[in-house]
């Protein structure tokens, strides 16, 4: 078992922030759980699927299959009275939104926290989306830790808060805490709560015994707006917002989240502690009035340290004007004023420049000797790694083809993407095969609109690709789409069997759930013969029969879905296996005579390829090879060979 | 047990390498045995695509009363433990300075653009110059090289971690590696990891690297 769901209270460990959030909800006994997978939010799931697993609490984890529905099971619980949890990374609160809003309208029963996990800066997504304004908008508390101990805490107290006001509670976490480890100190697990019971039968206003329902909107509305009012008042209170500096400081910094940690450093960094003082707010939505009033009155100049957009700077300035009167004129530096970038994540570094230049101080940073001999030193001393798939990853083929035959076909095709490891094929990686990329499912959503565009002229075949979890995701609703109006496209399902970006999850197409039990398979290939597609399965591993189905299908009208069916490299089932020894026939192979151009260690460019400058030959390097065999197929001189792995 | 000091507060050590070497698992081990220890430990990890290949970092921080950022200030890197000769010196560029201290393993880990001959890797003889003249200490051994001959190349990490108690940087004690290492192995593998460890200490302490 691990310390997760064992440690005892008062225990100390070194926990990553996602398993933090995961410890604080089984400390607020947590029945049931809820995602779907997504950088940086995964673990949160993963670890409390296991402790399902173990079977020694009444506890039920899922990976839903998008975060909408995740969202709406979760809060089937809340609706029976058990404390619940939604978990998904920001791009899926956008999916779960609509659902939200009429939530947060009903109100909920039992405890219900939705988990957020940003990404500034992109590290892991193709977005650097804010939850915070959802808190806003969707007129909710939003709770946001700055460390790791106050992701436990802070995830069991927003359970408590959820149980007060009736309403669901907002947590956000980003990918520099849920993927950092901190030390934590453990609290008490409680025993098994109470059982699942809806009650329906009350008059329908009844908050406890009533239908649960967004209208009558203005009456539900009004009481929404109660609740949020309850958690501002107990947020003045909160000891997760805090204040370090001197008592009249000659500059307030005002932050939360991991940038907490981030003004605490630039702070000590410039030696400024006696001049200095950080209010780290938990509680950012609503944020509490009186408690920041307290501070602002205590100093003229404010700097606003946080990650993307200026949420808590706009707050805190709308307050101020609102107060300008008893608190006079103050000088603000934040992103408006330029002081940090509204763009990209922040760094300790970043802070402290910021901060020398509000306080008129020398720039920190490295010593300039040293920085400039150590980046001459780089260039030759640290060659650049470009990313790229796998050896062996069937995405590799499965781009070879697309890409070769859209050559071949010769009408200015192309490939709209989607959100998977896959999405590198926007790069040479995947031969610069996708030409549009935006959120899950939307590839197959905008060629279903390409594919409508004949009537004005437009004559180049359309594709679309996506993974077999994001299929079930959100993909089958733009097929609909795309069959109903008569469209005229091809999605290729690139099923590798599993969520394997994010480490493997289940997903419907498979026949176990999150908690390793025996779940109901969905067959795509079935799904979308059954919607009345044109449906073909292909091995990726077979280069000239999947490039010669996907012409085939690529000449015909109509929606067409071709299934490129192949695990994923790393799928624990697969790893280590060789299907293939693969060699190179030094006396087939003309290296640079060739007139091929290196198409395989330069285009193909697969990890397991070498290229031996001095013998003017390819290499296979044993160690790396995954024996997947696809290179042979590409050889124009048939010089790459084959044979079945003993 | 005696009280515990650090040469610094907190005290900056970067573990790096390339995605798929268990750089993770190295930072976890060491960060598991200075928490055990009493310290306040925070690790802050890259994730995501740059683990399919590409560089991977972990920024260990280590203090005596509370967390700190998970991202190190640049320059600021008191240790540098690198799976990597080259990746050492992309580290160094960033978060060295003048009284920073580097292990090293010496195996390279050819990136794709050096593998399909685009671009071309540095010398074993001028990563040693270069690394020696951007560092104050540097320790450099063959951990691939024993870790296989030990019986598993993954088992590099574990060398590299004792080469780091072995300079005597971070009060990492051998008795709590056992402990650490016992509770999630056992008999030859757990003989191994304990090889491992030694090989990477007595490297230092015999100051043969």
């Amino acid at each position: 078992m691990s310390p997760l769901s064992s440690g005892k209270k008062g225990s100390r460990h070194l926990f990553m922030g996602n398993e933090a959030i995961a410890r604080g909800a089984l400390e607020a006994g947590v029945r049931v759980v809820a995602g779907y997978p997504g950088t940086p939010a995964s673990e949160i799931i993963e670890n409390l699927a296991k402790i399902a697993k173990e079977g020694s609490r009444k506890l039920y984890v899922e990976w839903s299959v998008n975060e909408k529905v995740a969202l709406e099971v979760a809060s089937a619980a809340s609706f029976a009275g058990l404390p619940t949890m939604a978990v998904m990374k920001q791009p899926g609160l956008n999916v779960a939104a609509d659902y939200l809003l009429h939530l947060s309208g009903s109100g909920v029963r039992g405890p219900m926290v939705l988990v957020s996990a940003d990404d500034p800066g992109a590290l892991s997504s193709v977005n650097e989306g804010e939850t915070r304004y959802y808190a806003k908008l969707m007129e909710i508390p939003l709770l946001e830790p700055g460390d790791f101990q106050e992701a436990k805490d802070m995830t069991t107290w927003a359970f408590k808060l959820s149980d007060t006001i009736k309403n669901v509670v907002l947590l956000r976490t980003v990918t520099r805490l849920s993927h950092a480890s901190g030390t934590v100190v453990l609290g008490e697990i409680p025993e098994n709560g109470s059982n699942a019971f809806f009650k329906h039968d009350g008059f329908i206003l009844d908050p406890n015994e009533g239908a649960i329902l967004s209208p009558p909107v203005e009456y539900k509305h009004t009481e929404q707006q109660r609740k949020l009012k309850i958690a501002e008042a107990l947020f003045e209170d909160s000891p997760f917002n805090t204040y370090t500096g001197p008592e009249k400081p000659e500059l307030l910094i005002i932050t939360s989240s991991i940038c907490s940690l981030y003004s605490k450093e630039a702070v000590s960094i410039l030696g400024v502690r006696d001049r200095v003082g950080i209010l780290k707010l938990g509680t950012t939505w609503p944020l509490p009035p009186k408690r920041l009033l307290k501070h602002l009155s205590s100093c003229d100049h404010i700097f606003i340290v946080e990650e993307v957009l200026p949420f808590l700077e706009d707050e805190v300035k709308i307050l101020a004007a609102e107060h300008g009167k008893t608190l006079g004129a103050k000088f603000f530096y934040g992103k408006k004023e330029g002081y940090l970038p509204m763009v990209g994540e922040m760094n300790p570094d970043k802070v402290a420049a910021a901060l020398s230049r509000i306080l008129a101080m020398p720039q920190p940073g490295m010593d300039d000797v040293y920085k400039k001999r150590a980046t001459e030193i780089s260039f030759a001393g640290s060659p650049h790694r470009e990313a790229t798939f796998c050896p062996g990853c069937p995405h590799r083929a499965s781009f070879w083809t697309l890409n070769t035959a859209l050559s071949m076909d010769n009408r200015n095709g192309f490939v709209c993407g989607d959100i998977g490891c896959y999405s590198m094929a926007v790069l040479p990686a995947g031969f610069s095969t996708l030409k549009t990329l935006h959120a899950m499912g939307s590839g197959t959503g905008v060629a279903s609109g390409f594919g409508k565009l004949g009537g004005f002229g437009m004559s180049q075949p359309v594709l679309s690709v996506c993974g077999d979890s994001t299929f079930f995701h959100s993909a089958i609703p733009p097929l609909v789409n795309a069959i109903h109006h008569h469209s005229n496209m091809t999605l290729v399902v690139l099923d590798n069997s599993g969520t394997a970006m994010t480490g493997f999850q289940p997903h419907p197409g498979l026949e176990k759930d999150a908690m390793g039990n025996v779940a109901e398979k969905i067959d795509i290939p079935e799904v979308c013969r059954a919607l009345g597609a044109e449906v073909r399965v292909c091995d990726p591993f077979d280069v000239s029969e999947s490039r010669q189905v996907l012409l085939d299908l690529m000449d015909r009208d109509g929606v067409k879905v071709l299934v490129l069916k192949q695990s994923c490299a790393l799928s624990p089932e697969k790893k280590s296996l060789k299907k293939y020894t693969m060699s190179v026939d030094q006396s087939l192979c003309a290296g640079e005579n060739c007139g091929c151009n290196r198409l395989c260690t330069r285009i193909f460019a697969c990890p397991g390829l070498i290229w031996d400058k001095e013998n003017n030959r390819s290499r296979i390097d044993e160690v790396v090879c995954a024996g997947c065999g696809v290179c042979s197929s590409i050889c124009p001189k048939g010089a790459i060979m084959k044979k079945e792995a003993v | 047990m005696p009280e515990l000091t650090l040469k610094h507060d907190p005290y900056n050590l970067i573990i790096t390498g390339v995605g798929g070497q268990g750089n993770v698992m190295t930072s976890r081990a060491v960060g598991n045995m200075l928490s055990l220890l009493g310290f306040h430990v925070t690790i802050g990890e890259t994730f995501g695509a740059s683990q399919r290949g590409g560089s991977v970092m972990s920024h260990v921080r280590i203090s005596k009363d509370s967390s700190w950022s998970p991202q190190i200030p640049s320059g600021h890197a008191h240790m540098v433990v690198s799976m990597e000769p080259s990746e050492t010196i992309r580290v160094l560029k960033d978060f060295g300075n003048r009284d920073v201290k580097v292990i090293t393993n010496t195996r390279p880990f050819y990136p794709v653009g050096v593998i399909s001959g685009q671009i071309s890797y540095p010398s074993d003889d001028d990563i040693r110059t270069w690394i020696s003249e951007l560092t104050s200490k540097a320790w450099f051994l063959n951990a691939t090289e024993k870790a296989v001959a030990i019986g598993d190349p993954i088992l590099g990490n574990v060398i590299m971690a004792g080469a780091l108690a072995g300079t005597g940087e971070l009060p990492l004690d051998r008795e709590v590696f056992h402990t650490i290492m016992a509770s999630r192995f056992s008999g030859d593998i757990l003989q191994k990891n304990l090889d491992a460890y030694a090989f990477g200490v007595e490297s230092v302490l015999s100051r043969k690297i």
